[in-house]
This record gives C-alpha cells, structure tokens and sequence, in this order.
C-alpha cells in the first residue's frame, strides 16, 4: 500500500463515532479474509474497452429512480446518453456537485473524452448504476454482485471501472 | 457503505476474469473490502472522479486511475492519485458534505452554504427519490402494467 501525504478520513471510525453517538450499536464492516483475485491485463489501456459500474444513485429521466432502503436493484444506462438526461439521488452523500456535474460521481463525459483522445479504445455499450447504500452485505454479495458481473461479461469489457462515492 | 458495495463487486467481476479498478475516497472502508486494485482520491465524499465543472481535474483523476491498469502488479494495491481539495475543513466534519457549487453560490449572497448539523445524510425513505418531480412523471408514463422495461432492474418483490 502506498504511504499518504495527509491521513485519509477514516470513514469506520468516524461511522463508529456517529453511531455510538446515537445510541446505535456498531456497524459491522466487511473485513475480508481472502485476498482478491487477480485478472491479468493482457492489452495495452488504449486497445481497452471499458466498463463503467457507479454507486451515486445516477438514474436517467425515464427510468424509476432508488429508493433508500437497502435498494439492490441497478440501472442500464445507454454510454451514448445525453449527459444533461442523468440524475442522481442517494441519503448518505451531499448530492448538490452530483446534480450541478454528474461527472463528479459518473465520469461519463470524462470518459468519452479519454476515448476521444485514445487513452481507451472505448466504452461498452451499457453502464451500471446503483444506490451504494446498502446495508446488508449479503444482498450486495449474493443478489447486487452476481447480476452486474453477468452484465458486464456479456458487455464483453476488457476492464471494469467502479466508482462509489 | 457504497465504498464497501463497490469493493464487493469488484471483486465478484474480478474474480470472473475482468481486470478491475476501484476509485475510493474512503480509504479505510476500501482497505478492509481489499479489491484487486485501487485508486484514492483525497476528496469530500461525492466527489470521487473529481471537481464540478473541472474538466482538466476531472480528466486527470480518471486518466491516473485508469493508468493503474498498468500500473498495479500486487492485488489489494492502492495507489494515492495526490487529489488535492485545497481548503481542508471538511474534514473535520467529513459526513456534513461539501459541495463547490453551494460555496460559489453562497460567494455571491449573505446566506451560508449550509446549515451545519454536522451531517448531511437523509432519511431512508422506502419509495423512489425522484431528483425532478418531472423525473417522477417521465417514470411513471414509461412503466405503466404492460410496459416491461430493461433498463430498471432487480426490485424486491
């Protein structure tokens, strides 16, 4: 792991300071045992077709938006959209730069810029969105995970970028 | 939590075969998950792929963390991208939020950016959060009984 400069917040204890605060037992983070697979990368990032997976809550006009209340359902959204057509609602982040620039949480114009300038072959066609929120891991682990790996498998991505907030 | 979601997940896509990457602005919450690859972004929460309306910020946060493609060799890496905010008072209340677009709005009137209640999470309410009303309307018009639609996914039953 690489050394910071500043010491990052460290959201588990400050989660524990609130909770405690409020009289509610601690939270039970995911500590993982096993280290992570490892997937080689096998092309250079400009012969790379990306897919984006985003947690900010980002719906597009059109589509129902999440509700807040451990939401494990996700959204298709087209890469080619109309970036002044995405939304975003979540509780648990300020959402006032989301809805002034959504790329601050779904980098998608960063991203069709990157493609543009080569850095990336491209896009997939669809992005993933979901409301992060969730508080049941199991539902993320056994509901959440399985269906957006599905997705971008048969996307045929060559990478996968993910982005809470 | 959205930090920990996204760690699961990527780790669950990783483990399929696709290489991944995982932006993060909570370092703790990303290094107890232990995605294959991350990289850290030094901002207020809701900020993770950059400032509002700064493209050369934002292309850069995401054109270095795609680098770590190449760049990460060891799983559970995470790479600093030296984000800096400037200003750094928001971390002395970091779940209070911080946003540019209210501090460049409130630059202009007398009224403070916000109250300070010292966080800025809502409540957990059950139904849709449309950001529109508008949305809600354009939703409902699109979901009537008989039209399926693909691109809404995986409600409870």
């Amino acid at each position: 792991m690489t050394e910071h400069e500043r010491t990052p917040v460290d959201y588990i204890e400050v989660t524990r300071r609130t909770y405690d605060g409020l009289g509610y037992p601690p939270y039970h983070w995911v500590r993982s045992e096993e280290p992570p697979a490892f997937a080689p990368v096998t092309k250079p990032l400009s012969a790379c077709r990306v897919a984006l997976i985003a947690s900010g809550g980002v719906y597009r006009q059109g589509q129902i938006a999440f509700h807040f209340r451990d939401d494990a359902s996700y959204r298709v959204i087209d890469t080619s959209v109309p970036t002044d057509e995405l939304r975003a609602t979540h509780f648990a982040y300020d959402l006032r730069d989301a809805r002034a620039d959504i790329n601050v949480v779904f980098p998608i114009d960063t991203l069709r810029a990157l493609r543009d300038e080569g850095t990336i072959a491209g896009l997939t066609d669809e992005a993933y969105t979901f409301m992060g929120g969730i508080y049941s891991a199991r539902k993320v682990a056994e509901e959440l995970a399985p269906a957006l790996v599905d997705r971008v498998v048969a996307q045929e991505a060559d990478l996968c970028l993910l982005v809470p907030v | 939590m959205c930090h920990q979601s996204v760690g699961l997940i990527a780790r669950a896509v990783e483990a399929a075969g696709i290489p991944t990457l995982s932006m993060t602005s909570a370092w703790s919450i990303t290094a107890s998950v232990n995605p294959p690859r991350a990289a850290f972004v030094d901002y207020p929460l809701g900020h993770t792929t950059g400032q509002p309306h700064d493209r050369a910020d934002q292309l850069r946060i995401v054109r270095d963390g795609l680098r770590c493609f190449e760049q990460i060799g060891e799983p559970g890496t995470i790479v600093d991208l030296g984000a800096d905010w400037g200003e750094q008072g928001w971390r002395e209340q970091p779940l209070r939020g911080a946003s540019r677009t209210a501090t460049a709005a409130a630059a202009g009137s007398d009224r403070p950016a916000k109250a300070d209640d010292g966080d800025s999470r809502g409540a957990r309410h059950a139904t849709p959060q449309y950001q529109l009303d508008e949305d809600r309307l354009a939703a409902e018009a699109r979901h009537g009984a008989d039209k399926a639609c693909v691109a809404c996914v995986g409600f409870d039953d």
